[in-house]
């Protein structure tokens, strides 16, 4: 049959999976070598002892909102508590680590996230038999129940959590390989880059598979997935346990770097800290919780410093993305694929630069927004600290008729003149749009 | 006995009656319109806030009206402003929003009124004690607060089943097409219920502030009760989050009451305690302790047993 | 294309981060790590005006050892990991004196790390000043050299509070209701154990514990105060656990004497006054106000006037500093380890008067402590609180002397 096949068609019988090139295979496994040396260069742009201690933070929370993202962007499941499987991995790793320093175990330190993944993996299955019956608002709600009962119960196991103070343990008095102690923060930053590397490579592997196609088909369509004879219900419940697994990863390595789990990072706020990052970031793509993970880290690390209303900037920045960019950074930056890979370079330049032109005018609206909520804040709450205060290294009296004019002015031009830009940049994505299109390249 | 019974029962009851008036407004949105309102206490602080400022100028009674009509045009312009343009973005993007919204109004406030809890009176004319039971004074704040609750549950229930309004309110949240067919105008109606919502919020706040602590992170504390009281009660209906208040006030004062603890349980059966360890602490833990914790309990018993809820009508 | 935007990204955001400069050379900072935002900032923002004020008049004074003294913030927004990455911003930017006091959670955290910190990195050792964190343990089992204490640990404060208590006849029945969490089952195990020793005449009649700053509703609570009898309440409560509990006494009319550690601080004279209990709620303080003290009337006097009628919550942040730099003024230096050594077993007199002492052996400052009741004031008590009218009166002063308590540190001493 075969053979009137191949002489009919004239194509030669091959194998249902041919093997990989060499350049594909190449193409697959470069990104993630270049991810990987960039992760061992990074130390040695910035040095500084609070730019490593960031750099360890980022590393953690890329693991826990990507892992988020298996929920959320992959399966369609709104989370939020998903901090527990985080909280309690980091529990389990602090437990663990002080058992092997008391019974002088021969475990390295390197290898205590896997007391995380294991921990993860086990809640996750538990807790997921019961929340993964349901999905949409009644899962959200399952979950934020959890949540509050683990982060409520954490008072009261003191054994477990230890109570207020929470656990703490010494990375140090662990087994010593290679003559590493891990007391250095650039030794834990590259353990967290190590492990941080490997999970990205896992759940990207992970949304190759047909299991995690099948987790998009019951995203978008839990019933006809289950005409198709795939039951959604267990798709969930595999995914919400591997999720799982994968914070409780981020939840060992934060233990590793604080030397110290409380019940805080079982609490809501982590949970929310993490929903925040991944949606800021996009939940569409791979690469949105990378983004948003690493922008929100440093905003808490270094907004509190520069002002003392930075939640309501974290608010702002929130409804912002929702309202405008729904899709995240990450959402932003893939609209422009298709062009990219049309190679419609001139019109992109274009766009580029009607990008810059409406960047200024809306950089003017920015500040002028931040200098009206500085100045309100200064007048209501500081008022006994004197009337100046210093903003972009400008002293505004908060009290002058001048100062506000000028924030009125800053806040009515930038606008204005921001939304005079509006239709050229417009104008310039449509023409960009129909070069990509045109040419024929673009799908 | 008798004495422990009767006060638990009144308490719990007061209580209960306190939730209701807070989750009135959001199960009202929630039902409604399917917005989880992540942002509904802190409609209940503003509520407080303004009622406190109106209060300073011109007495608690101008303010009990007028602080709840300022807050629900807030929540209007919100949803006229805010949640219209999210909602095709998906639900997701709506509960995201109001989670957001949540934060910016914590921070206003704490901008405007600052960090400390605000001096919030209880009105003279109603400072008096109502009755007394078993010499436990009951103040006649708190029954004007239940009397209150109940008012507004019947009013609301009143207007929903027996005026054409409520009627067309029903109609658009399943069949919003329809509806707008039918000439109605779907997004006008979409912001009025937004609008109340919010605004019985305010009123709870506006009620419940003098009797709690008046202060910029008192909305935090309540967002993951009310979304208890709600989904125990059942999506989509008014009188299971009547009944679900009542139950949640009821269980948790009586839980107070009962000094028991797991081991006087199970060591009068028999079972010896264990040795040490995590088990130790659950062992040794009362139910008084446990109290504030059986909401979250019920909530997730019922979201696996019974997700419509004690009174649901249909499942989301 | 995913790794070259990663790449980007990190090399973007990272970027951002540079090494904040050294401190100058003649500026000596402190870095006040506490709640200056959400749910904790208005406790925070008070130590931090305190701190502020009590830095402006040293400099105006000349300084610490010629050196300016300038207090640097950081927000630690009531949580530890985040507590200890403000640390490790304050230590990168060359700071080398940390102060903290809300939450004793966080305390024994930048204990932990400061104690790592300085065995990892020796020549660069840094201090930590622990001015209202109360937990026994920070000078007990996990003490250190590093660390020091201003404010009395929860058993001193039990123990004066006891003593106290013996020289009243006529309190028969007490009642204990706490947090649940490490403070409060502190207080009420050390209250049992103080009370079964000085007075075994007094009935405990009822030993509560309740979740900490969850509870809306008191009156479950104050009901089975009053079904026991009791004439007498201890309780370590604070923030709006304090206030909420004080209103539903005053709702239900409980008729009883409240002895607490923290009825004084933010917003407790207002709830007092709310509930109309006048000299019925008791405090343990170690500075009062009102009390006849020329130095420290004037200096509240002072205090009030720049911050608006403010009160001076934190005595003991004024003998902080005051030691900080009479330690320094002894060593001729304002590095760390000199410093340390100077204030280990330092004595003064107290910011309210009275001789005090930072015991070596613990680190621990021993001070008179006090006994007041908040109520109407007399004539010269001119010190009110938060626009109530009514003030904190002395009761009862407890000496230094009996204050004293035992420790079970053994302090790690740098050679």
């Amino acid at each position: 049959m075969s053979e009137v096949a191949s002489r009919v068609a004239n194509v030669p019988v091959r194998d249902a999976r041919p093997r990989p090139s060499a350049a594909a295979v190449a193409r697959l496994v470069a990104p993630w070598l270049a991810l990987a040396v960039a992760f061992a260069i990074l130390p040695a742009i910035f040095t500084s002892g609070l730019a490593l201690t960031m750099l360890s933070l980022m590393g953690i929370m890329i693991v826990f909102a990507l892992s988020y993202n298996m929920l959320l962007g992959e399966t369609g499941l709104l989370s939020f508590g998903h901090a527990v499987y985080y909280g309690l991995g980091g529990f389990l790793a602090v437990h663990a680590m002080n058992t092997v320093i008391h019974d002088r175990l021969p475990v390295p330190l390197p290898l205590i996230p896997i007391v995380g993944a294991i921990s993860g993996l086990a809640f996750g299955v538990i807790f997921g038999s019961v929340s993964t019956r349901r999905a949409g608002t009644a899962f959200a709600m399952i979950s934020l129940g959890v949540g509050e009962l683990v982060s409520s119960s954490s008072l009261i196991l003191r054994g477990f959590f230890g109570g207020e103070e929470g656990v703490s343990t010494n990375r140090t008095k662990l087994l010593h390989i290679f003559s590493l102690n891990f007391g250095p923060q650039i030794q834990v930053y590259y353990l967290i880059a190590a492990w941080c590397v490997l999970c990205m490579i896992a759940m990207y592997a992970l949304t190759r598979t047909p299991f995690g196609r099948m987790c998009n088909a019951v995203r978008e369509n839990p019933e006809r997935a289950q005409f198709v004879g795939y039951n959604p219900r267990t798709v969930r419940f595999i995914a919400f346990s591997l999720a799982g697994l994968f914070a409780g990863i981020a939840g060992a390595l934060a233990a590793i770097n604080f030397e110290l789990v409380n019940s805080a990072a079982v609490g809501a706020e982590q949970s929310g800290l993490v929903l925040l990052a991944a949606y800021v970031g996009g939940i569409g793509n791979f690469i949105g919780p990378v983004i948003g993970a690493v922008l929100v880290t440093w905003l808490r690390v270094m907004l509190s410093d520069v002002t003392d209303v930075w939640q309501l900037y974290f608010g702002l920045l929130f409804i912002g993305v929702v309202m405008f960019a729904p899709n995240g950074i990450s959402g932003l930056i893939m609209m422009h694929a298709p062009l990219w890979r049309a190679r419609a370079y001139r019109s992109m330049l274009r766009l580029a630069l009607t990008y810059l032109a409406a960047l200024a005018p809306a950089l003017v609206l920015l500040a002028g927004l931040i200098l009206f909520i500085e100045m309100s804040y200064h007048l209501s709450v500081k008022a006994a600290e004197g009337t100046t205060i210093s903003l972009f290294h400008i002293a505004f009296d908060t009290t002058s008729v001048k100062a506000w004019a000028a924030t009125v002015i800053l806040i009515a031009g930038g606008f204005w003149l921001f939304r005079m830009t509006w239709p050229v940049v417009s104008a310039a994505w449509h023409d960009a749009s129909a070069e990509a299109h045109g040419a024929g390249r673009a799908k | 006995m008798l004495e422990l019974v009767t006060i638990s029962t009144l308490n719990g009851v007061l209580y209960g009656m306190l939730l209701f008036l807070m989750a009135s407004g959001l199960t009202l949105i929630f039902s409604m319109m399917g917005v989880l309102n992540f942002a509904h206490a802190s409609f209940y602080m503003l509520g407080a806030f303004f009622g406190f400022q109106i209060s300073q100028i011109v007495g608690f009674w101008p303010a009990f009206v007028v602080a709840p009509v300022l807050v629900g045009g807030i929540g209007a312009l919100v949803e006229r402003y805010g949640l219209r343009n999210v909602h095709r973005h998906g639900p997701v993007a709506e509960l995201l929003f109001t989670f957001g919204l949540a934060f910016v109004i914590e921070e206003v406030v704490q901008m405007i009124w600052g960090k400390a809890p605000v001096d919030y009176r209880v009105p003279p004319s109603l400072d008096f004690s109502a009755f007394t039971a078993f010499s436990t004074n009951y103040p006649a704040y708190k029954m004007f607060e239940l009397v209150t609750a109940v008012a507004i549950f019947a009013v609301l229930l009143g207007v929903f089943r027996r005026t054409r309004a409520g009627l067309i309110i029903q109609a658009a949240l399943t069949h919003p097409d329809m509806v707008a067919m039918l000439g109605h105008n779907v997004p006008r109606v979409f912001m009025l219920v937004f609008g109340v919502g919010t605004g019985l919020a305010a009123v709870a706040g506006v009620i419940a502030g003098p009797a709690l602590v008046t202060q910029s992170n008192m909305a935090g504390t309540l967002v993951a009760i009310l979304f208890v009281v709600v989904v125990v009660g059942g999506l989509g209906s008014l009188s299971g989050a009547f009944l679900a208040s009542l139950l949640i006030g009821l269980v948790q004062t009586f839980a107070v009451s009962v000094n028991l603890s797991v081991a006087d349980v199970l060591g009068g059966i028999g079972v010896a305690p264990p040795s040490g360890g995590a088990l130790s602490d659950l062992w040794n833990v009362t139910v008084a302790q446990l109290g504030p914790i059986i909401p979250y309990l019920l909530l997730v018993l019922i979201l696996i047993f019974r997700p419509t809820g004690l009174m649901g009508t249909r499942e989301q | 294309m995913i790794s070259r935007f990663s790449i980007v990204f990190c090399a973007v955001a990272a970027s951002v981060v540079t090494a904040l400069p050294a401190a100058a050379q003649d500026t000596v900072k402190l870095a006040y790590v506490d709640p200056l935002s959400g749910g904790g900032a208005s406790i925070g923002e008070v130590g931090l005006k305190t701190f502020q004020y009590l830095a402006d008049v040293t400099n105006a004074h000349g300084g610490i050892v010629g050196h300016k003294l300038e207090v640097v913030a950081y927000d630690n927004k009531l949580n530890a990991q985040e507590t200890l990455v403000q640390v490790q911003k304050a230590l990168d930017s060359g700071i080398r004196y940390i102060t903290q006091g809300n939450g004793s959670a966080f305390a024994a955290a930048i204990e932990d790390f400061i104690a790592k910190y300085n065995d990892r990195n020796p020549g660069k050792e840094v201090l930590y000043f622990n001015y209202a964190a109360v937990d026994p343990i920070l000078t007990n089992e996990k003490c250190s050299y590093w660390h020091f204490r201003w404010d009395a640990n929860s058993d001193i404060k039990m123990t004066a509070l006891t003593n106290y208590i013996k020289t009243r006849p006529s309190i028969k029945k007490i009642y204990l209701i706490n947090q649940d969490y490490s403070f409060g089952q502190a207080v009420r195990a050390e209250a049992r154990k103080m009370l079964n020793a000085k007075r075994p005449d007094i009935e405990i009649v009822g030993d509560e514990v309740h979740p900490l700053l969850k509870v809306t509703d008191f009156s479950p609570y104050i009901a089975k105060i009053k079904a026991s009898g009791a004439d007498s309440v201890i309780t370590g409560n604070w923030g709006q656990d304090i206030a909420l509990l004080i209103k539903a006494s005053a709702d239900a009319g409980l008729q009883v004497d409240w002895y607490t550690y923290y009825a004084g601080g933010t917003g407790g004279p207002t709830a007092i006054k709310q509930a109309n209990v006048p000299d019925r709620v008791f405090a343990i303080l170690e500075g009062v106000a009102n009390a006849p003290y020329a130095p420290a009337q004037e200096f509240e006097k002072a205090f009030r006037a720049k911050y608006n009628g403010l009160t001076l919550f934190y005595p003991r942040a004024v003998n902080e500093i005051r030691m900080f730099v009479k330690a320094a003024e002894e060593a001729k230096s304002v590095e760390p380890l000199k410093v340390a050594a100077k204030l280990d077993g330092m004595k003064v007199t107290a910011f309210n008067g009275g001789d005090s002492l930072m015991r070596a052996d613990d680190h621990q400052f021993f001070q008179p402590m006090y006994i007041a009741n908040l109520g109407p004031l007399g004539k010269d008590q001119p010190f009110e609180e938060e626009n109530t009218g009514w003030g904190w009166k002395v009761q009862g002063t407890i000496d230094t002397k009996d204050t004293l308590l035992p420790t079970s540190c053994k302090m790690n001493r740098p050679s």
